[in-house]
């Protein structure tokens, strides 16, 4: 019977964490975008933007994840309409890793060559022109990887949600390896977690290192 | 053609105002890029830096312009204004007579196209193939493909990279990724091409071919070439006019053979040190000031400037002089047609006097002096 549950905690972690890194990686890659392009210096310069939103970003990590995830209760009742279940952890771990990702996408982006940016204006591309033929592309070894990195993370949230009554693998391994003493379970869900997250890293490298033609 | 392509018409109708018009020296042909009064200035750390004051020059149309100067000179900056990287805080850009200093973003990049530049580490996308880096800037005009593909084919094989379609840069050597920028740079089949020390980062060899491929495009498609480098040597082998920058300053301009045969400041004096026929170290060794016996020899350093545009004339030299006459250093070398050169000769055992020598060598040479004597 635990089995099905098992089966039930991978397919809800799944859930969880594919949502709501989908999203994150919708919103991440345009805040980092614009996190860089504004900087100073940058193609879209805006230091007032720069400034609000980076600092915006910068107290969205600065929280751990539990607080986070308490504290945007009553938000996420607004949202999905209830504080359990798979819906429910799906606002906080995208709340918490699209700021995440968008730092390391920010990074990637940010180690574009200058001299890219200007060959790509002396040759008269527009500002979108430079974003998407060359910041984005060049950048998008380094954006794979990062995604790799929030994903591993967000296996790692998905539990501390499971916790507190959002499903998934978290969920089984607190309940029945921690309250019941149920060591069967407990090793087990550790032994699906880890193979998870070697599958993740192992395929994100992958990725990275095919896409990185330098 | 396309939409942001019409709008750059803006560019040849503007004509300039007739104040502008005053200043354009009239009867003489109309430069294809002018500098007045060029001005920039960084804010550092410590206040305001100049980095160009009062740059005045005309440039040619397809004519091979070299900027030269030592790091720090200012070169990188005025390269840039004239394709606006860099905006001039003072003086005005003129390029066909249309000041470039107000244009709006459509406007720029409509002259970008008609710009093209290469850079000293190629600066090529490393994500993309040799062909997608040539296309791109077809692609961002939207140029249509079968067009695209019509043009990168043709620029490729004019590089001579027929074979390297599908290559990414980093499988390419120093020299291909620069022919990759060329074609890159030429795929809009601009009027105007900037080298921004284009052969600094490649080996002697590979610097001769790239030298070689934007003489050739010079004179096959007459675009304007200007280029900054601080090596000598590249503009000895291709340029035609150069200014020497020092500091922010035009310190010296002429053609090519004039600023190398008669070089007037420190600077282009200093820049040239290298490719010139010094005293080698055991002769300034044996070297005297005073003839240590009276059949001493005395070394005269002929300098031959090009001026004339006549070869060093040898049998008159030493018939000129009697005596014996022996070559111990020097070397002529031809830019742009003209001889240029430098011998160190030895006279011994001649009935003249000094006085005479010295004379009688100045008929011949541009320069002459007494550099010592030997034993």
């Amino acid at each position: 019977m635990w089995v099905d549950r098992l089966w039930q905690g991978v397919i809800d972690t799944f859930l969880m964490v594919g949502v709501s890194s989908l999203i994150a990686l919708l919103l991440g890659i345009p805040l980092a975008v614009i996190l860089v392009t504004s900087g100073k210096g940058g193609i879209f310069e805006a230091p007032h933007i720069n400034r609000v939103l980076g600092a915006f970003v910068n107290i969205f990590r600065s929280v751990p994840f539990l607080i986070l995830m308490v504290a945007l209760i009553p938000f996420t009742r607004l949202i999905v309409g209830t504080t359990y279940g798979v819906w429910a952890a799906v606002v906080p771990l995208t709340i918490a890793s699209t700021p995440f990702f968008a730092r390391i996408a920010e990074v990637s982006l940010r180690e574009v060559d200058h001299g890219l940016i200007e060959a790509a204006q002396a040759m008269g591309c527009r500002r979108w022109h430079i974003v998407w033929h060359v910041l984005l592309p060049e950048a998008l070894p380094g954006i794979v990887g990062g995604f790799t990195i929030t994903l591993v993370t967000m296996i790692n949230s998905s539990a501390m949600a499971g916790a507190i009554g959002a499903g998934g693998l978290g969920d089984i391994a607190y309940r029945y390896g921690y309250q019941r003493f149920d060591t069967q379970v407990m090793l087990t869900v550790i032994v699906l977690l880890v193979a998870l997250v070697a599958v993740i890293q192992l395929g994100g490298d992958r990725l990275a290192l095919r896409l990185n033609k330098r | 053609m396309n939409a942001t392509a019409q709008r750059s018409l803006p560019l040849h109708t503007d004509l300039p105002t007739s104040a502008e018009q005053a200043e354009l020296h009239p009867g003489k042909q109309r430069a294809h890029v002018r500098f007045i009064n060029v001005g920039k200035v960084y804010q550092g750390q410590q206040g305001p830096v100049p980095a160009l004051q009062g740059i005045d020059l005309d440039i040619q149309r397809g004519e091979v312009f070299g900027i030269i100067g030592r790091s720090g000179a200012g070169k990188s900056s005025l390269i840039r204004t004239i394709n606006r990287l860099e905006q001039p805080s003072s003086g005005r850009v003129l390029i066909d007579q249309v000041d470039i200093g107000e244009f709006n973003e459509d406007h720029l990049v409509a002259l970008r196209r008609r710009i093209g530049m290469i850079f000293q580490h190629f600066n090529l996308m490393s994500a993309k193939t040799v062909w997608q880096n040539v296309e791109l800037p077809l692609k961002v005009a939207g140029v249509p493909k079968a067009q695209r593909q019509r043009k990168v084919a043709e620029l490729l094989e004019l590089v001579g990279l027929e074979g390297k379609h599908k290559a990414y840069p980093a499988q390419l050597s120093g020299g291909q990724k620069q022919r990759v920028g060329i074609a890159r740079a030429l795929v809009h089949d601009p009027a105007i091409l900037l080298c921004d020390e284009a052969t600094s980062a490649l080996d002697p060899e590979t610097t001769q071919s790239i030298l070689g491929l934007l003489r050739e495009i010079n004179q096959r498609l007459g675009l304007t070439i200007i280029l900054i480098t601080h090596e000598m040597a590249v503009i000895r082998e291709i340029c035609d006019r150069v200014v020497v920058l020092e500091k922010g300053e035009i310190v010296e301009q002429g053609p090519v053979w004039q600023v190398f045969g008669n070089p007037q400041h420190e600077v282009s004096k200093t820049l040239l040190a290298p490719l010139q026929h010094a005293l080698p170290e055991d002769l300034q060794a044996r070297l005297q000031a005073q003839p240590p016996h009276p059949h001493a020899s005395v070394v005269l350093d002929l300098q031959f400037t090009g001026s004339e545009g006549n070869e060093p004339d040898l049998s008159a030299l030493f018939s000129a002089f009697g005596g014996r006459v022996s070559l111990l250093h020097g070397g002529v070398e031809r830019i742009q047609g003209r001889a240029l050169g430098h011998l160190l000769l030895a006279i011994s055992h001649s009935p003249l006097s000094l006085e005479e020598l010295l004379n009688r060598a100045r008929k011949q040479a541009q320069h002459a002096e007494v550099l010592g004597y030997v034993g």
